[in-house]
């Protein structure tokens, strides 16, 4: 059984870079789903449970999750070095990548081919956010807020944002400042 | 060399600092993950100063999600149409900086306190919160496909494959393309 099986610990911050660089250039459309893979599965540097508890603390941090989670961990094992490490590994390779795509897009921009690509992989990277949302949905329903309360505060942002295009700062810190103090009432009953 | 290091756009040197400091606002504001920043962007990038149209914002997004790695890279892209290598240097410091720091500070202090009523309260509260986003995000990146029945198609069914397959987002994105490509989402 895995579960038997020890946990290791990443040799050097290098190996760490390696590790996560190795991630990055596997995870199209996101990283989470091959960091659960590799960390837990293949790596052995942390449990199942620690791979959650690590996530939802990169969650509820600001900032991109993955990138939280690479600081954290690199952090727990390296201190400031391990950090800096796997936060080099997930980003180098890929934004190299990224920027020759971008700038091969320049060049052929005007081709009608290459514009109707970008327009139906717009499209789809549109349906990829609104997806992922909707498997998320089914978490709201045992959140501490109630129900109702947690549909409205999703719809709310969803209309403020993306129909009235209030600035987010307000937004976060009014809507969200309200929703978090609702929930430190519901808890505390 | 004076377009691939500051654009095409001719742009002057006070656009760096402002990038960088609505970039690193939205970094500290994105609970729930960089994409989520989108919207704001858009509205602060096209609407609000003009430096990209519609359609470069969404195509910025579409190929950071083409490459592999973070969905965070989409920022380096949108700085690299805005203001090329300087734009890309100014929006990635921007989206990392404050919110690593906050993220290596508030890791070392709250490990302990994950328990406690406070944190527990923030999440759920911002649980909603971090949805509604996202699919605040997903409207906003169908602005400049709802003149076309092809790709606003494309985006339902998208949402029916991620939800109920477990195919890889990859595939999608492939078709995407290849259906684009042939004047079908036009």
């Amino acid at each position: 059984m895995p579960a038997a099986e020890p946990l290791q610990r990443p040799a050097s911050p290098l190996r760490m870079a390696w590790a996560f660089n190795r991630m990055a250039l596997q995870g199209f459309g996101g990283v989470l789903a091959v960091a659960q893979r590799e960390l837990v599965e293949r790596e052995r540097w942390l449990t199942k449970t620690q791979f959650l508890e690590v996530f939802s603390l990169g969650q509820v941090l600001p900032g991109p999750n993955i990138v939280n989670m690479a600081l954290i961990i690199g952090d727990r094992f390296f201190g400031w070095r391990g950090a800096a490490a796997a936060l080099l590994g997930l980003l180098t390779a890929p934004l190299l990548i990224v920027l020759l795509l971008a700038a091969l897009y320049r060049e052929f921009v005007g081709l009608p081919a290459v514009a109707g690509a970008l327009r139906g992989m717009g499209a789809v990277a549109a349906g990829l956010v609104i997806g992922t949302a909707v498997k998320l949905l089914g978490g709201l329903r045992d959140n501490p807020l109630g129900r109702l309360p947690a549909a409205a505060v999703a719809l709310l942002t969803l209309l403020a944002i993306g129909v009235w295009r209030w600035p987010m700062a307000a937004v976060v810190l009014g809507l969200g400042g309200a929703s978090v103090a609702l929930a430190w009432w519901r808890l505390g009953r | 060399m004076n377009a691939v290091l500051f654009g095409a756009h001719g742009l002057d040197s006070g656009v760096l600092p402002a990038l960088f400091l609505h970039f690193g606002m939205l970094s500290l504001l994105a609970i729930g993950g960089a994409l989520t920043t989108a919207p704001d962007m858009q509205r602060y990038l096209v609407g609000e100063r003009g430096w990209l149209s519609d359609a470069q914002f969404t195509s910025s997004v579409a190929i950071a999600q083409a490459a592999p790695g973070p969905n965070l890279l989409f920022v380096a892209v949108v700085g690299w149409n805005i203001a090329g290598l300087a734009g890309v240097a100014a929006t990635m410091a921007g989206s990392l900086l404050p919110s690593t720091t906050l993220a290596l500070a508030a890791s070392r202090y709250g490990d302990r306190r994950r328990e406690s009523r406070a944190m527990k309260a923030f999440s759920a509260g911002m649980a909603p919160l971090t949805l509604g986003l996202l699919l605040a995000t997903g409207w906003v990146l169908t602005a400049p496909v709802r003149d076309s029945w092809g790709a606003l198609l494309l985006v339902p069914f998208t949402v029916l494959m991620l939800v109920k397959t477990k195919i890889s987002p990859i595939w999608l994105v492939g078709a995407g393309a290849a259906i684009g490509a042939f004047g079908w989402a036009g």
